[in-house]
């Protein structure tokens, strides 16, 4: 397993070098180095010796990716994309381009972010798998097809409904938890989350029960569910002890992947709820076109998205003991 | 066996809605244990209900509070209470008035001829050569308690040597035990001065003060050659003590007294005086926030202020919330005893006299959306609102007339309405470089009259503002000298005199200057092709459709096809850079209260194209750059009025703009929140605020009483819902025992 990691390891690599590269061509597409020392400097009174000024100060005075005249370093080095990508190998994300730290900012944000998210992940996924079962249970009857239908009904809501809803039943009309805002002092931060976090699980109660209950009919028709019955246990035995634990190939496809990105928060959630979290930071940082941040974030992202894969093909083994990774078939 | 396992499986249905309820009444704990003793949806801490704290919003994130770079209106919000220019604006009276802050008088100026010999007051604009602005400020002025003046019994820094252990504790400025504090000296402000020239600071007016301060643009070079040595030499920790370099056009007199040096004559200076640009630093704050390290903590000047004013920044957390406290060692000052004509009526002389400031603290908590700030207004957790166009409705009641006033809703919570017209103006224009639209010939002139007819800005005011502004007369807002009122004012090129109000022509009047133009029924009569004008904007998402469409209407009623080329605002920018576009939307915000800074941009040197300018529609006409340069540096009075006038017929025939409209600032308050006059040129009047915490502590918890009852019905639906399961399930059960 060792040797399998390191090699997904290395694969890696390229792939962060890649989509680095597709990052920088798009922003850079569409923001030139110029718009972005403008959109800093104020927009007003803006010289053109004051936007150079600013390019030099934040590295953005050289060319994008090929340098014919070389001050430092070779053609290739002395460009804006290798200043800007190699530190970024090292995990050192430097400062945004209005000076402050990204590490430090990161590393404060993020804890914000896993506050909803955690819970959200968690209690969410205990109760779609839990409503998945019990509409299996009850395959065939009025109960799943209104199930079902209410999944449909709860997928197609969009979340800015339920934001907008959740705030306006449970803060303006009830009066039971502040509307928005975040407190981050011991358990007075505990009513700030609770209206995100029931608005983030009945948000994703209708897709992922759906999804679940799927995945639980088709496991359900196997010869195993069919042995077990013939056997004499009864159906709750055979759902949550047999069909339950050979779904979880499947369900761990989805689940574990996620996890890391659990870290990158919810841009929509975050902005409505005014929660400091990573998803909000993401969201200003391409507002205000700074690079640094945004090449950051999507680094970031990249890299936990690969780790929440590796660790997806290290479940699967944990699950499913025929499963050995980095031997041959 | 089957009713054994009927009776089971009962069994666990029960314990688990016994345990659902667990988890519910457990979850109403945790709300009631958070929220005791207060109204459930209270985002504040309980124990602050009845303090005198003053609740506001901000909706973007402060980029910068270092006062060198700070310039966007959502960070002079913070740093115009903590940091004090010399000179600050009256608060009541208008038109807006400088007077001093902490200087003793106004500054005196001294205008020089181009040796160096002092000029009387009143000489000619073209022997001034230079004017020396001269600045006394009040003794025994104290900075708010800051770590980096802090010192020992010995007057020596404790904390300007941090080594790197003692610096990897230190996560804000409370981390720091011993603060200091010390006399505001003149020289404090020429350190600021020297700042605006720093390579590091990039501030945003240094290109525009480089044209002004003598020996600012060279001062600047050679900071930038020092620094690059120092950073060659040091990397990253090099520090660049600016006390060690000296900036010609800025000198000491004397420990109170310093001199500004001005290339010419810039009366405007002055109001650049009263712009945090200009507040004072002291050395020893960069030396202290220089440190290596600090900065990986975000602790730096441009996070962490340090000023005089009456508010010293105690939480700093933008991506949250920002406080302000009351600053100990602020050096006092009284509310006006003087306003205009109805200030005394309105309550806004109630407190004349009194010291400031009057509130204790400032929490200013971050709202991205509209709507959870609209709420919480309403709630009464924020003392102030603005209102934004999802709300208006709720808000506010036009009557007959189109005058705006407050809902019964409103009416019944107390709350109050501001209105006024802001300093800004919201104009298209016409690239003056085009073929089409531009040039000063006069089937172009009327071509632009003809579309400035067209587009009706009441109508646009109507539909899309809610009745929020006014028809624009020329680029001068009310309330900035050269405005006028009345027929006097109205632009005569669209706009006729009737029954005492302006009455926009018709659209025959457009279409026989169509005509006259060569595109009789919106057709070149020599060519015969229809005639297309190309609109740049950045206005191109779904919101946006409405407005366009109506600007497409506009333009058909005289023929012309409108073609919309949206575009984010960098390609936009672009373009105007480059003078590709025809015709686009812009808007310009007042720096300043004088006609200068609105004239200015239709000024032909100051054209967008090749000059980097603000005159983005590359308006050039002689006639009107020699008045500009004429009334630019004159005192306002009859005679700046007259050129002021020349120079508005020039433009209106020209009619490089449609000159569109002025905005109406509307915005709520509750009526506890007192002195809410609003003043918008100062950026200090948080001192100016008065509240009375008690009324609010009372009217909160009427308005935020919890409402139980629908989750007792909630609760009751679910149960009443798990009944027909739990008959299917035993149906199931008996079927699966039968079988």
């Amino acid at each position: 397993m060792f040797a399998y990691i390191i090699r997904r390891v290395l694969y890696a690599i390229p792939i962060l070098i890649g989509v680095n590269l597709l990052t920088f061509t798009l922003f850079f597409v569409v923001n030139k180095p110029d718009d972005m020392a403008r959109m800093h400097l104020g927009m007003k009174h803006v010289t053109q010796e004051g936007i150079d000024k600013w390019k030099e100060d934040h590295g953005y005075d050289k060319p994008l990716f090929y340098n014919n005249h070389p001050s430092e370093g070779n053609a290739l080095t002395d460009t804006i994309f290798y200043h800007k990508s190699v530190r970024l190998f090292l995990f050192d994300f430097g400062n945004a381009d209005d000076g402050r730290n990204i590490t430090y900012d990161i590393s404060q944000r993020m804890w914000p972010s896993l506050a909803i998210a955690v819970p959200v992940f968690i209690i969410g996924i205990l109760l779609n798998i839990s409503f998945a079962l019990m509409i299996a249970f009850f395959r065939a009857t009025y109960i799943d097809y209104g199930a079902v239908v209410l999944c449909v009904i709860l997928m197609s809501i969009s979340s800015l409904f339920y934001i907008i809803g959740g705030q306006f039943l449970i803060s303006m009309l009830l009066h039971l938890v502040p509307i928005s805002g975040y407190d981050d002092t011991g358990w007075s931060m505990a009513k700030f989350l609770i209206l995100p976090v029931i608005v983030g699980i009945i948000g994703g109660v209708g897709s992922g029960t759906r999804w679940y209950r799927t995945i639980f009919l088709e496991e359900i028709n196997k010869d195993y569910v069919r042995t077990a019955r013939a056997k004499g246990l009864s159906e709750r035995i055979v759902l949550f002890k047999h069909v339950l634990k050979n779904a979880l190939i499947p369900i761990l496809t989805g689940v574990v992947a996620v996890i890391p990105l659990l870290f990158m928060g919810s841009l929509i959630t975050e902005s409505f709820f005014g929660i400091p979290g990573l998803g909000s930071y993401t969201i200003d940082a391409i507002r205000s076109q700074d690079f640094a941040i945004v090449r950051s974030m999507v680094f970031i992202g990249s890299v936990l998205y690969i780790f929440g894969l590796i660790l997806t093909d290290i479940s699967y083994t944990m699950v499913d003991p025929r499963i050995r990774l980095g031997t041959a078939a | 066996m089957s009713a054994k396992f009927v009776d089971r499986s009962n069994t666990i249905i029960t314990r688990n809605l016994a345990q659902l309820a667990n988890g519910l009444a457990l979850i109403l704990l945790i709300c009631i244990g958070a929220c005791s003793g207060q109204a459930w949806n209270n985002p504040y801490p309980a124990a602050d209900a009845r303090k005198n704290i003053l609740y506001s919003s901000f909706t973007e994130r402060p980029k910068h509070l270092d006062p060198a770079r700070s310039y966007n209106a959502n960070e002079i919000a913070f740093t115009g209470q903590i940091y004090e220019p010399p000179l600050q604006y009256h608060y009541l009276k208008r038109p807006y008035q400088l007077i001093p802050l902490t200087t003793v008088g106004m500054p005196q100026v001294q205008y020089l001829d181009k040796d160096g010999k002092p000029l009387a007051e009143n000489a000619r604009q073209d022997q001034i050569a230079f004017s020396v602005y001269e600045i006394h400020i009040k003794p025994g002025i104290m900075y708010q308690p800051h770590p980096a003046l802090a010192t020992d019994a010995q007057g020596k820094s404790l904390y300007d040597h941090l080594s790197p252990e003692q610096i990897d504790k230190i996560h804000s400025l409370s981390d720091f035990k011993q603060q200091g504090t010390r006399e505001l000296v003149a020289a404090d402000y020429i350190h600021e001065i020297k700042r605006l020239a720093h390579p590091r600071l990039n501030s945003p007016i240094y290109g525009l003060m480089s044209e002004y301060i003598v020996g600012l643009r060279d001062f600047s070079k050679r900071l930038r050659d020092v620094y690059q040595q120092l950073v060659k030499e040091k990397g990253e920790s090099a520090f660049l003590d600016l006390t060690q370099y000296d900036l010609a056009g800025v000198q000491a007199v004397d420990r109170y007294t310093y001199r500004i040096k001005i290339i010419g004559k810039y009366p405007q200076f002055l109001y650049w005086l009263a712009m945090p640009f200009f507040a004072p630093i002291p050395p020893e704050a960069d030396v202290f926030y220089a440190q290596p390290g600090l900065d990986k903590k975000n602790v730096t000047l441009d996070w962490y202020p340090i000023g005089t004013g009456p508010f010293m920044l105690t939480k700093n957390n933008p991506n949250l919330q920002m406080v302000m406290e009351r600053n100990p060692n602020f050096h006092g000052e009284t509310y006006p005893t003087q306003g205009e004509a109805g200030d005394a009526e309105a309550g806004f002389l109630d407190d004349a006299g009194k010291p400031l400031p009057f509130i204790d603290k400032a929490v200013y908590s971050l709202e991205k959306e509209n709507i959870p700030g609209w709420n919480k207004f309403l709630q009464g957790y924020y003392d102030t609102s603005g209102i934004s166009s999802d709300s208006f409705d709720q808000a506010i009641r036009m009557n007959n007339q189109g005058e705006a006033g407050l809902s019964d809703d409103m009416k019944a919570k107390g709350i109050k309405l501001l209105t006024g017209v802001g300093t800004s103006t919201f104009y298209m224009g016409f690239n003056m470089g085009d073929s089409v639209v531009g040039g000063n010939s006069e089937r172009a002139r009327k071509l632009r009259q003809a579309i400035s007819i067209a587009v009706d800005y009441e109508e646009f005011i109507s539909i899309f503002l809610n009745g929020r502004g006014i028809p624009a007369q020329g680029p001068i807002p009310p309330g900035i000298f050269g405005y006028r009122d009345g027929k006097a004012g109205i632009n005569p090129y669209v706009y006729d005199w009737v029954n005492g109000a302006p009455k926009r022509k018709s659209i025959a009047v457009a279409r026989k200057l169509m005509r006259e133009a060569g595109y009789p029924n919106g057709r070149d009569a020599k060519t015969g092709k229809p005639l297309i004008i190309y609109f740049d904007t950045t206005a191109s998402g779904p919101d946006d459709k409405a407005r366009l469409d109506w600007f497409r209407k506009q333009f058909q009623k005289i023929d012309i096809q409108l073609v919309v080329r949206g575009t984010d605002y960098n390609r936009f920018q672009d373009k105007m850079q480059k003078g590709t576009e025809q015709f686009f939307g812009w808007g310009w915000n007042a720096d300043y209260p004088d006609p200068e800074n609105f004239l200015f941009l239709l000024y032909g040197p100051n054209a967008k194209v090749g000059k980097n300018g603000e005159n983005a529609a590359n308006y050039s006409n002689p006639d009107f750059d020699r008045l500009f340069e004429k009334m630019k540096n004159m005192d306002n009075g009859p005679e700046r009025q007259a050129i002021i006038d020349r120079m508005m017929v020039i433009a209106r025939k020209d009619s490089p703009w449609i000159w569109g409209l002025h905005p109406k600032i509307f915005s709520l308050y509750h009526n506890w929140y007192f002195n809410a006059k609003p003043n918008l040129m100062a950026n200090n009047t948080l001192k100016y605020k008065r509240i009375d915490p008690v009324l609010r502590a009372k009217l909160r918890a009427k308005w935020n009483k919890p409402i139980l009852w629908p989750i007792g019905v909630l609760v009751l639906i679910l149960i009443v819902s798990v009944i027909p399961a739990i008959k299917t399930y035993r149906a199931k059960a008996r079927a699966a025992g039968v079988t």
